[in-house]
C-alpha cells in the first residue's frame, strides 16, 4: 500500500474476567476504503470496535491515528480524534428534529444563544452534500429506520470524521434502503473517509467492501483484499476449519445411522415466515430423523426454529403437526403437541439459576401439569436422580443450585428437563456450544440414540463437523433464507456445506 | 472443590436460611430485657394472655399479613405499593356497612361487611394484576396508581370523617380474644400456615419462583406466567384487606387518611429482612414472618425504652441498616477477614500453621 493508514492498531489485547477477548490483534484502515471486519460472534469484533471508540480501554498494544500514537480514553475523545461510530440501534433523540439531532451538543451559537437558523441551514447543507433527500425540519421519529440511520451517519461525518465505524447498520433495512446507504458510503469513501463496516450479510460485504480483516476467537486470522478471498474461503476462515483436511474427517468420523422411517412426517412447515427474522421456508421433519441446520450466526437458524416452537409467532405460511394444521400461539401450545426446545442461551432463556437441579429438571413437566397437580417430592427426586445418573451431571447433587454448575452440566440439566416430558420433536439450539469435549460427545451420543428410538430432532450448531456427524439431512441457511436441504447420505462433506453457505445455492 | 463435606453443626446452622433473621429478632428481644426486665414474661389475666411478646404478635399481625402477600408479589419479580390504600379501603367499606346497618352487632352484618371488603380487594388486586401481567405496566407504576387513587377512594367512602362502629363480632377480628389468645394472632397464623401449605405442597411456589427468577425461560417451558403473576397481586390485595379489617376492628373505627399509611414500606422491608430478594425468585414465608416481627419489635422497643418521638425514625433507620449489614454475607466475610488480620498482627506467634486447602 502506498498510502499511510489513517488508523492502525498493533498487538491490541483486551481481557475480561475469564476471557481473552482480543489477543494481540493487528488492524489497518486506509483513507478512502470500506473495510469489513469479519468474524463469528465472540470473535472479538465488538470488542475491537469498543476499544477503538474508547468504550473499553485496551489492556495492551497501541492505537496509531494518522501516524500519531493515541490513547483513546472515552467515546468523546474518540470523536474528537476523528473516529465516529454509528451503532445498530440508532441512538439519537426521536423527539427532536433531524437538524437538532445532527447538531445536538455542539449547536452553533450566536451571542451565547443557540442560532437555530444556522442549525437548520447547516444541517440542510450537510444533507445536500451527501445527495440525500431528507427534510431536516421534521422530527426524527417520523422518519423510517433507514433515514434515521442516514441521519446518524450525517451527524457522525459532520464532526470531520476521518474514520467512520458502521456496526451492523443494515440489519433492519430492506434492499432499497441498503442501496441508499451504500450510495452514501461510496460518496464518503470517495471523499477520503475510511469506513469500517460490520455486517452478517456476506453479499453486502462483497458488494461494498474493498478489504477485509477476519478475526476468530480473539485472534487475527488475516487481512485480505476482497477479490483475493472468495466466499467459501472467507466462511472457512471465520469458522476456522481448514478445507484441505475436511473430507476425510467428515467421512471417517461419521457414525452409522439408521435410516428414519420415511413417510411418517411429524411436522411439516410450508412457507413459514416471520418478517425480519426468517424468509418463508418449507421443512418436513420425519419421526426418527435428525435434521441439522447449518449457517453462519445471524443467518436465521434460531429464528426458524423458534417459529416451530411458538416462541415467536409466524406471520405467514402454514404448520402441520402430525398432519393437522396448527397455529402455535405460544410455547405452551407447542409443548402440548410434543415439541421441546433447548435454547442456545442457557442462562437467559433456559435455566432458572437460583433454583436447584431437581427443580429445573421437573419445571417443564410441572408447568404442563399446572400448579394444582404437583409432582410429589418422591417423583421429583426420582426423575432428578435418574437423569443425573443417565447424563452424568456433576455435581450429582439434585439440590445444588443450577447457577453453580459448569456450562456442560447446565446443558445436560436443560436436556433432562425436556427429555422427561417425552417429546416427539426435540429442537436443540447450539447444545454443545462452550462445553468440554467429553460432555459434547455424550450429548451427541444421546441425540443419536433418541433418534433411533423414533424421536425427531432438529439440531442447530455452528460446528459443521457435528452437524454432519448427527444429521440425516442438513438445512442450510443464509441471510435469513433456507437456501438448500442436503441429504447426508455419506457423500456430504463440510466443504459442500460451506460452499452452499457461501454461494447461497445447492452445490 | 471447595464445597465442605464435613461442616460443624454450628456452621451448618448459620447456613440455614432463617438463621440470621432469627438471630436479629432474638437480639432485639434480649436487648429489651436490659431496659424492661420482665419483657419476655407472659402471664394470664382474666383468661387472656398478656405480655410484651403477645403485644408484638398482636400488633404485628396486620403487618405479617401484608408482608405475606407482598412476599408472593415480590417473588414474581414485582412489587405492590397499593397495599396501604387497600388496607384503608377495606376498613372503610366494612365500617361503613356496619355503621349503616340496622343491627350492627349481628354476625350476619359483620360477615357481609367482611365479604364486601374482601370482594373489593379481590377486584383491586385483579386491576393490579391485569395492569402488570397483561398490559405490561411496570409493577411500581401500576400499583402506584392505586396507592394514590385508593387513598382518595378510602376518604370518599368515609366522607373524610372517621367512621366509628360498635359491633362486638367485628371487634373480635382485631381486638378480641379467642382461646385466651388475641384473635388477630390466631387469624394471621392461620393465613400464614395456609399460604405456606398452598405454595409448598402444590407446585405454586416452584412456578412463582421460576417466573420471578427467569421470566423468559419460564415462558419457554410453558408456564402461564400471566395468570400466576395476576394471582400474586390478587392474593396480596386480599391479605391487605384482611389486615385492614384487623386494624379498623382493633380501634372500632375506620380512618381513610391514616389506616395503613406507609405499611407498604414496612412490608417490603419485612420481606427483604426475611431473605427474599427484591429481584424476584426464591421466597421465604418463614423469613417474611420473622422480618415483620423484627419491625414490630423495633416499634415496640422504641416505646418501651422511651426513645424520644422525634428521634424514632432515625433510630429505626439505624437499626435497619445494622440488621441489613449483619445479614449480608459479603459484609460478614469482610468483617471476619478483618478480625483474623487483627488477631494475626497482634499475636503472630500464636498462629498455627494454616492447612492449605487443596483445590480440585
Amino acid at each position: 500500500m502506498p498510502q499511510q493508514p489513517v488508523l492502525q492498531v498493533r498487538g491490541i489485547r483486551k481481557e475480561f474476567p475469564g476471557v481473552v477477548a482480543l489477543d494481540g490483534v493487528d488492524f489497518r484502515l486506509f483513507p478512502g476504503e470500506v473495510h469489513a471486519l469479519m468474524g463469528e460472534n465472540g470473535a472479538g469484533k465488538s470488542t475491537l470496535i469498543k476499544v477503538l471508540t474508547g468504550v473499553h480501554p485496551a489492556d495492551g498494544g497501541e492505537v496509531v491515528l494518522a501516524g500519531q500514537p493515541v490513547w483513546i480514553a472515552g467515546p468523546l475523545q474518540a470523536q474528537q480524534a476523528g473516529i465516529s461510530t454509528v451503532y445498530q440501534e440508532v441512538n439519537l433523540c426521536p423527539n427532536l428534529s433531524v437538524a437538532e439531532n445532527i447538531f445536538i451538543g455542539r449547536e452553533p451559537r450566536r451571542f451565547g444563544m443557540i442560532d437555530w437558523a444556522a442549525v437548520r441551514r447547516r444541517a440542510a447543507e450537510l444533507v445536500r452534500e451527501l445527495e440525500l433527500d431528507i427534510d431536516v425540519h421534521v422530527p426524527l421519529h417520523s422518519c423510517s429506520i433507514a433515514v434515521q440511520q442516514l441521519v446518524a451517519i450525517v451527524r457522525a461525518v459532520s464532526v470531520n470524521a476521518k474514520v467512520l465505524i458502521l456496526d451492523e447498520p443494515t440489519s433492519s433495512l430492506d434492499r432499497d434502503e441498503v442501496g441508499q446507504l451504500f450510495a452514501v458510503m461510496r460518496r464518503l469513501r470517495d471523499q477520503g473517509v475510511a469506513i469500517l463496516f460490520v455486517s452478517h450479510f456476506l453479499d453486502q460485504i462483497y458488494e461494498i467492501c474493498d478489504r477485509m480483516t477476519v478475526l476468530r476467537g480473539g485472534r487475527l486470522e488475516g487481512e485480505y483484499r476482497t477479490e483475493e478471498l472468495n466466499q467459501v474461503e472467507l466462511v472457512s476462515q471465520m469458522i476456522g476449519a481448514e478445507l484441505a483436511g475436511l473430507d476425510e474427517l467428515g467421512g471417517g468420523a461419521r457414525r452409522e445411522r439408521t435410516a428414519p422411517a420415511r413417510g411418517t412426517a411429524f411436522l411439516q412447515a410450508d412457507g413459514l415466515t416471520r418478517r425480519g427474522a426468517v424468509e418463508p421456508y418449507d421443512l418436513v421433519i420425519e419421526r426418527g430423523e435428525v435434521i441439522g441446520l447449518a449457517g453462519l450466526l445471524g443467518s436465521g437458524r434460531t429464528e426458524a426454529a423458534r417459529l416451530l416452537f411458538g416462541a415467536d409467532q409466524s406471520d405467514g405460511g402454514t404448520l402441520r403437526i402430525e398432519g393437522v394444521e396448527t397455529t402455535l400461539r405460544g410455547p405452551r401450545d407447542a409443548i402440548a403437541r410434543g415439541i421441546a426446545f433447548c435454547s442456545e442461551n442457557r442462562k437467559t432463556e433456559g435455566l432458572v439459576g437460583e433454583l436447584t437441579v431437581r427443580e429445573n429438571i421437573v419445571l417443564a413437566l410441572q408447568a404442563a401439569r399446572g400448579w394444582t397437580r404437583p409432582l410429589s417430592r418422591t417423583v421429583q427426586d426420582d426423575y432428578a436422580l435418574r437423569w443425573i445418573r443417565a447424563l452424568d451431571i456433576r455435581p450429582g447433587n439434585p439440590e445444588a443450585l443450577v447457577r453453580n454448575l459448569s456450562g456442560g452440566n447446565q446443558q445436560k440439566v436443560l436436556l433432562a428437563r425436556w427429555l422427561i416430558t417425552d417429546p416427539k420433536l426435540l429442537i436443540l439450539d447450539e447444545p454443545t456450544r462452550g462445553i468440554d469435549i467429553g460432555a459434547k460427545a455424550e450429548i451427541q451420543r444421546l441425540v443419536a440414540g433418541l433418534a433411533e428410538d423414533g424421536m425427531a430432532v432438529l439440531f442447530i450448531s455452528a460446528e459443521l463437523e457435528e452437524v454432519l456427524r448427527l444429521s440425516h439431512r442438513v438445512g442450510v441457511l443464509r441471510d435469513h433464507r433456507l437456501v438448500a436441504q442436503l441429504e447426508n447420505d455419506g457423500g456430504l462433506t463440510q466443504e459442500r456445506v460451506m460452499a452452499t453457505i457461501a454461494s447461497g445455492a445447492e452445490q | 472443590m471447595s464445597t465442605a463435606t464435613a461442616v460443624g453443626p454450628a456452621k451448618a446452622l448459620t447456613r440455614y436460611r432463617l438463621f440470621w433473621p432469627a438471630v436479629v429478632l432474638a437480639a432485639l428481644l434480649l436487648a429489651n430485657l436490659a431496659f424492661t426486665p420482665d419483657f419476655l414474661a407472659v402471664h394470664v389475666q382474666g383468661g387472656h394472655l398478656y405480655g410484651s411478646l403477645i403485644d408484638i404478635l398482636h400488633f404485628g399481625a396486620p403487618l405479617i399479613l401484608v408482608s405475606l402477600g407482598m412476599t408472593l408479589v415480590i417473588a414474581t419479580g414485582g412489587i405492590d405499593l397499593s397495599v396501604g390504600s387497600t388496607v384503608a379501603i377495606a376498613g372503610a367499606l366494612a365500617c361503613l356497612h356496619i355503621s349503616k346497618a340496622a343491627d350492627p352487632g349481628s354476625l350476619g352484618t359483620v360477615l357481609t361487611a367482611v365479604g364486601i371488603a374482601l370482594g373489593t380487594a379481590l377486584a383491586l388486586g385483579l386491576v393490579n394484576g391485569v395492569l402488570v401481567a397483561r398490559i405490561g405496566v411496570q409493577p411500581i407504576i401500576a400499583t402506584l396508581i392505586l396507592m394514590v387513587a385508593g387513598r382518595g377512594v378510602a376518604q370518599l367512602i368515609t366522607d373524610g370523617q372517621i367512621i366509628t362502629v360498635t359491633s362486638a363480632p367485628y371487634q373480635l377480628i382485631g381486638g378480641g380474644y379467642w382461646l385466651t389468645a388475641p384473635f388477630a394472632i390466631l387469624l394471621s397464623a392461620l393465613v400464614v400456615l395456609a399460604t405456606a401449605l398452598l405454595t409448598r405442597s402444590t407446585a405454586l411456589g416452584l412456578l412463582l419462583e421460576s417466573v420471578g427468577g427467569n421470566p423468559v425461560a419460564s415462558r419457554l417451558v410453558g408456564i402461564r406466567a400471566m395468570r400466576l403473576v395476576a394471582l400474586g397481586y390478587v392474593f396480596c390485595a386480599l391479605c391487605a384487606a384482611l389486615a385492614g379489617l384487623m386494624i379498623s376492628s382493633n380501634v372500632s373505627a375506620a380512618d381513610g387518611n391514616n389506616a395503613g399509611l406507609w405499611i407498604e414500606l414496612d412490608a417490603i422491608l419485612a420481606v427483604v429482612l426475611g431473605g427474599t430478594s427484591l429481584g424476584g425468585g426464591r421466597f421465604s414465608i418463614g423469613g417474611t414472618v420473622l422480618g415483620a416481627l423484627i419491625i414490630q419489635t423495633l416499634s415496640t422497643t422504641v416505646y418501651t425504652i422511651g426513645i424520644p418521638p422525634e428521634t424514632t425514625l432515625v433510630f429505626k433507620a439505624f437499626v435497619v441498616i445494622v440488621v441489613c449489614l449483619v445479614q449480608s454475607p459479603v459484609f460478614r466475610a469482610k468483617l471476619a477477614a478483618r478480625g483474623i488480620r487483627a488477631r494475626r498482627t497482634t499475636r503472630p506467634q500464636a498462629v498455627a500453621p494454616t492447612k492449605r486447602e487443596v483445590g480440585a
